[in-house]
């Protein structure tokens, strides 16, 4: 019984810092409706930050002010990115927001290497709490007793906060209707300004509470992320309380599940998730409002199929792409299908993204699945390449059919929050369930047959596969389900007013795209001998967001030309240097900020213009045509 | 009159938010070809009411039937399925398509191809989309992109799509919210032509009197929640009760409308 009373507690003191950083992208969210993706980057911020000061600080009280220090110094690194970039972007798109702020933590994730090192840091125990307290012969560490009664503590203080002050009066107007509050002449700047430094702090300081608890390390930062945004998709974006129920719950359910399911604990977390989803998709706390913004925005231009031209153009670009493996060596058509397999990943994330106008953060798990599909049939199953190549993918199929189908219930930054997780799920899954997976280790020895084998043949079918993709998806653009996906996506009152199922187009929609995605998994499985956990990590999703929004989100098939633009840059870019994160985030950052059209889709802007140069401009970002949601 | 069968039939329906009744035992019956507007001062409950019989809302009692088949609770897409088209107050369109692709699609829904994920959608009743929008006047900006038109041509292109189904009957939320004078009159005219020649029931809410009084064959009046008067415009006007209520409104419309008769 003791043991069970201290797991419990365990659970309580974890749910502190949980809490912490969920509260403080509620409260983010609440007024500028952003979904601070970065927020887990703070929070790991906030960790090295105070490891370095109470290691500089001597004595209790050394320790405790560089506790509070170091969320201070966060939290004005916040303002700054705030400042900068944040304010920039306040009037895009979601996905444009969801994507910058992603890109900041991959930028920070290489700078935390780059100042104190890959190694884990293990900080110094807090002064006054370094002993453990005798519970029925079970140990409580009294560390953990501080965070039980800090979590309620800093609950009331934010209730003081927003109830008793004028600022709290005015971010909680401003959470109702931010445009009344700037209506009625607030500065809405330094209203967001210092909503975003309170949040900051909020998740800085409960990275610096960890550091008794555990060792610093620059992976932190996604373990925080997943977990917060299960917290606020549980507890209800937006809402303080919410955050603080929904953070002991995932910590108890953590602590317990470890006991019932060792290796998958997890599971019992997405469980309790999907079933709240279902009851409330809007969470236990929070308010069913609709996002209202559409994800794309940028131009109402409609798409087209090729002209006859077209098609022949692209004919020959394949016939050219076909004619590689005759003056190129082994190691250029080994990145050539490479390349090849990325394009199919990237199309099936962009018919999702920009067909659907469901941006998924989380697409590697389906082809991650493909790829695991492929090992376990060819290595345990023992099964022929050509059914291996078949069957495989139809791991991403089921995999996508089960999440999808909670994921389509939410919309906008709900959706990606919730693919983040569920990638995340399925990552921890291969990365632990060992006797199966292999774990760390991978699946070894995944070679394609003797029909295959050869680089220019492995290249031909890599090209093939990839040019019957991306017709077979284009021909869905433009089939009647292509335009009621659309149609969803455009506007979801509407689409349902003329009897479409707008849930089960777009569960179709992803079930799709995440069989297309497992088919990709399935090339690189035989690409590389090999498949790891990593094949289904956080990095490959955002390799294929930033190569859809590199091609450009409004195309039909601009992917293409982002997956073949951002492959190639990235091989030579990671043979060039080791902090191909720092790059990459600031390149996320960059297209986001300078470059949203993408290169496709600036092109076509081009074309367009020069057209019709005599008409108006088309309405960018503006239309006002929208629905009444 | 008797020949002329009833297409919508409401009968005692009520919905109340905590203690408070937004809509409270409304019963009243729609025959085809006849045009019925719902109207009301602000807070009356018409838009409740509205989204009771679309499916946005559920009722908490009471039953709504179209053609005898009961709606009552029934998800938009079902309700439309089952011959109910619809316009919002804000038109609601597909911006990136074109217009004649917007009009495609609810072809495509009413021809139950929304799986098919294989044939062109552009050869896909193309020509029947053509006719529906030489219907509503919108058929030379077929292939324009439906982003770029005016207001008042996306309200004519909402009204084809609310057609595509062959609708027994038609809801118009508001329908000439937001457009200049003269448009209101074109679309209001535009609506009772085909609502006569197609014999289509149409109800609609409205807040411009003059809109009402000129286009509709009869009138609900409602107030806090229940119907205070039905009947034609003439008998609507003459009610002391409509008149408390809509005091200036009504008493402006009337000495308007005398000076445009005795000139």
């Amino acid at each position: 019984m003791a043991f069970y009373v201290v797991q419990f507690l365990t659970g309580l003191a974890s749910a502190a810092s949980l809490f912490l950083v969920a509260s403080g992208l509620s409260i983010i969210f609440g007024v500028t409706r952003i979904v601070n993706f970065a927020h887990g980057a703070f929070y790991m911020l906030g960790a090295y930050v105070a490891f370095t000061l109470t290691e500089r600080l001597e004595g209790a009280f050394g320790f405790w002010g560089g506790i509070v220090i170091a969320a201070l110094v966060v939290a004005a690194i916040g303002v700054l990115v705030e400042m900068v970039l944040l304010r920039r972007i306040y009037h895009s798109p979601e996905l444009f927001q969801l994507l910058a702020t992603f890109g900041l933590t991959l930028m920070v994730e290489d700078l935390v290497v780059l100042i104190w090192g890959p190694d884990d840091l293990v900080g110094r125990r807090a002064p006054g709490f370094k002993g453990a307290i005798d519970f029925f012969g079970q140990n409580i560490p009294s560390y953990d007793l501080f965070l039980i009664v800090l979590g309620p503590v800093v609950l009331g203080v934010l209730w003081l906060l927003f109830q008793r002050t004028r600022w709290g009066v005015l971010v909680r107007a401003a959470t109702q209707d931010r445009d009344m509050v700037a209506a009625l002449g607030v500065n809405q700047k330094w209203l967001f300004t210092s909503v975003f430094a309170l949040g900051v702090f909020l998740a800085a300081l409960g990275g610096a509470l960890q550091i008794p608890r555990d060792a610093v390390n620059h992976a932190m930062d996604l373990r925080v992320i997943v977990e917060v945004f299960v917290v606020v998709v549980i507890g209800g974006l937006g809402s303080i309380i919410g955050a603080f129920v929904a953070a002991v719950l995932v910590s108890e359910l953590n602590a317990f599940g470890i006991l019932i399911f060792p290796k998958i604990s997890i599971i019992l977390v997405f469980l309790v998730m999907a079933v709240v989803l279902i009851v409330r998709p809007w969470g236990l706390f929070g308010k069913p409002e609709a996002p209202a913004r559409r994800t794309p925005g940028l131009t109402v231009n409609p798409w087209r199929p090729l002209t006859t031209n077209e098609r022949l153009a692209a004919i020959a670009v394949l016939v050219v792409a076909a004619a590689l493996p005759f003056i190129a060596g082994n190691y250029v058509l080994t990145v050539g299908s490479e390349i090849a397999i990325f394009v199919i990943f990237a199309v099936s994330l962009h018919f999702l993204m920009s067909v659907g106008g469901l941006a998924s953060f989380g697409h590697a798990a389906y082809f991650g699945l493909g790829a695991y599909g492929v090992a376990l049939l060819a290595k345990m199953a023992g099964l022929p390449m050509i059914a291996c190549l078949l069957l495989g993918p139809l791991l991403g199929l089921m995999g996508a059919g089960v999440f999808g189908f909670f994921a389509v219930q939410l919309s906008g930054v709900y959706f990606a929050m919730l693919t983040l997780a569920f990638a995340q799920i399925v990552w921890s899954i291969a990365f632990q369930w060992v006797s199966v997976t292999g774990g760390d280790n991978g699946i070894l020895g995944v070679w394609p047959e003797k029909w295959a084998a050869s680089p220019s043949h492995f290249y031909w079918l890599s090209l093939g596969i990839a040019a019957f993709a991306v017709v077979i998806l284009r021909i869905i653009v433009f089939s009647p389900f292509g335009f009621a996906l659309r149609a969803t996506r455009d506007s979801p009152l509407r689409s349902e007013a003329i009897g479409i199922n707008g849930k089960r187009i777009q569960w179709t929609a992803f079930v799709i795209a995440g069989t297309v995605a497992g088919l990709a998994g399935a090339l690189f499985a035989y690409l590389k001998g090999s498949v790891f956990p990593d094949n289904m990590g956080i990095s490959l999703s955002v390799d294929a967001l930033v190569m859809v929004l590199l091609g450009g989100v409004e195309t039909v098939s601009g992917a293409v030309v982002g997956a073949i633009v951002y492959k190639a840059l990235n091989i030579w870019l990671v043979s060039q240097t080791d902090w191909s994160k720092l790059v990459l985030g600031a390149f996320v950052v960059l297209i986001v900020v300078a470059f949203p059209k993408g290169i496709v889709g600036t092109l076509e802007a081009l074309m367009h213009r020069r057209r019709k140069s005599s008409s108006a401009a088309s309405p960018l970002l503006t239309s006002r045509i929208e629905t009444a949601e | 009159m008797s020949m002329v069968p009833t297409l919508l039939s409401v009968e005692g329906l009520t919905k109340s938010y905590g203690g408070v009744h937004a809509v409270r035992g409304v019963s009243f019956e729609l025959r085809a070809g006849e045009i019925l507007a719902l109207i009301g001062p602000n807070g009356a409950g018409k838009s409740t009411c509205f989204d009771m019989l679309n499916g946005q809302n559920v009722p908490d009692s009471g039953r709504i039937r179209v053609l005898g088949a009961e709606t009552t609770g029934k998800k938009p897409r079902v309700i439309w399925r089952m011959g109910v088209g619809r316009t919002f107050q804000i038109a609601a369109t597909f911006p990136t398509m074109t217009v004649r692709e917007n009009v495609q699609v609810a072809l495509v829904s009413h021809g139950d191809q929304l799986f098919n994920l294989w044939t062109s959608t552009a050869r896909h009743a193309r020509d029947e989309a053509g006719r529906l929008l030489d219907l509503v006047g919108m058929g030379a900006y077929a292939e324009r992109p439906c982003g770029e038109l005016a207001y008042g041509d996306v309200k004519r292109l909402e009204l084809a799509i609310a057609l595509a189904n062959q609708p027994k009957l038609l809801l118009m939320d508001e329908p000439t919210a937001g457009m200049a004078p003269r448009e209101r009159v074109e679309l209001m005219r535009l609506t009772a032509r085909i609502a006569r020649e197609q014999s289509i029931g149409v109800l609609f809410t409205e807040h411009d009197m003059d809109v009402v009084f000129e286009h509709a064959d009869r009138i609900l009046v409602l107030n806090r929640g229940t119907l205070i008067a039905e009947g034609s415009p003439e008998e609507v006007r003459g009610n002391a009760q409509v008149r408390a209520i809509y005091l200036g409104e009504g008493l402006v419309y009337d000495a308007r409308h005398r000076e445009g008769a005795s000139a």
